[in-house]
């Protein structure tokens, strides 16, 4: 990979900014499907509507500009630029470089087809290669078997076991903090 | 039923104006070595009326739990220690604590008040975890810890940059089961 390797395009998707006008009712539609939003957050499950859903896209770009210290990316397709999910870096220490990602694809008909892979992969290297971190942190439920495959697959390996952080259907569950450093990824690159 | 949940053998907690304890909060900064070991964010120096704004916030929010340490025998504030970032629906929380007073530390009232503050998280909030991190400089830290009960979950690699070099985070937790298991009915 080189300067003119695109940091923001792969073969299916791309990492796009927010669509205020078309984002709402698809992000609105996505708080609906309520085993998407449990493995996403760890927050009651709770639906939102339209207006709420763009109440948030706003407040959402409105606090990136002010903190700058994450950096949010919503999943488009590559051919249409139809939204299907989010990428994000949180809680980036500039000091330390260090961050939080997550990823989800909210389009149930856009999983299990790569494209989770290659915009991980696509955060991945713009994390390492143009914010130059250090290492990147991954918040992960025990139950969220298909994000611990992807991230273990892209490098990532179990650092910390919060035990029973969590309840679920009326059982504990543990949190796990998945780690990958540089130079783990760029061994992986070669 | 205990009806003195939060005094415990070395020490109490109490609740103090926020003008206050931000006055003693912004000398305990000026020891650069305080805001290293408390947090991961570059040290600096804060005034204490920004840090009298903070507080005040906490007060005003009903999910933070902001405690002085007091010592016992003189009933001088020496420390801070409160619990974040209640999820309720999870009864999950995280705990931090730092003595600013350099002559109280290695006399057990980090550990005594750690002690009284997860009495008070699993007997009056009904919790059902606590989490801390702690970073592998500070040995001091995760000795009490251990004292106090917590277990440790693991590690992340490297989280942290200071004097040219990487330190982990370390996570530790305690479960209500664990800590009953130690303490009994109290």
């Amino acid at each position: 990979m080189s300067i003119d390797t695109p940091l923001f395009e792969g073969r299916l998707v791309r990492l796009g900014t927010i669509d205020h006008e078309k984002d709402p009712a698809i992000v609105s539609a996505w708080s609906h499907d309520t085993g998407f939003m449990r493995m996403m957050y760890l927050e009651p499950a709770r639906p939102l509507s339209t207006w709420q859903a763009k109440k948030k896209l706003e407040e959402l770009e409105k606090s990136l500009e002010e903190d700058k210290n994450a950096c949010h990316f919503r999943i488009r397709t590559l051919a249409e630029e139809r939204l299907i999910g989010f990428a994000e870096l949180t809680w980036i220490s500039w000091s330390n470089g260090s961050a939080f990602v997550r990823l989800g694809i909210g389009a149930p008909e856009e999983r299990r087809k790569g494209c989770g892979r290659e915009a991980l992969a696509l955060l991945l290297r713009y994390a390492f290669s143009e914010l130059n971190l250090h290492r990147l942190t991954a918040v992960i439920q025990e139950y969220n078997l298909p994000a611990i495959g992807l991230f273990k697959s892209c490098g990532f390996t179990e650092e910390v076991r919060r035990r029973q952080a969590l309840e679920r259907d009326s059982r504990r569950w543990d949190l796990l903090h998945f780690g990958l450093l540089a130079a783990e990824w760029k061994e992986n690159a070669r | 039923m205990n009806e003195n949940l939060l005094r415990g053998g070395l020490v109490r907690l109490s609740v103090e104006d926020p003008e206050s304890l931000a006055k003693l909060v912004s000398q305990w900064c000026a020891d650069s070595e305080y805001s290293r070991l408390l947090d991961w964010d570059p040290a600096r120096r804060a005034s204490a009326k920004t840090i009298q704004k903070w507080f005040e916030k906490q007060q005003e929010n009903n999910d933070s739990h902001i405690f002085a340490i007091r010592v016992l025998d003189d009933d001088r504030v020496v420390g801070e220690i409160g619990l974040d970032g209640i999820r309720w629906t999870h009864r999950d929380c995280f705990v931090g604590i730092g003595l600013g007073d350099r002559a109280c530390w290695g006399r057990g009232y980090g550990t005594d008040a750690m002690k009284v503050i997860l009495r008070y998280a699993f007997t009056e909030l009904n919790l059902h975890r606590v989490t801390l991190d702690v970073f592998n400089y500070n040995p001091r830290a995760i000795r009490s810890y251990e004292k106090a009960g917590f277990v440790h979950e693991g590690r992340q690699r490297g989280m942290l940059l200071r004097e040219g070099r990487r330190w982990d985070v370390l996570y530790m937790g305690i479960l209500k089961e664990e800590w009953l298991a130690a303490n009994g009915q109290q």
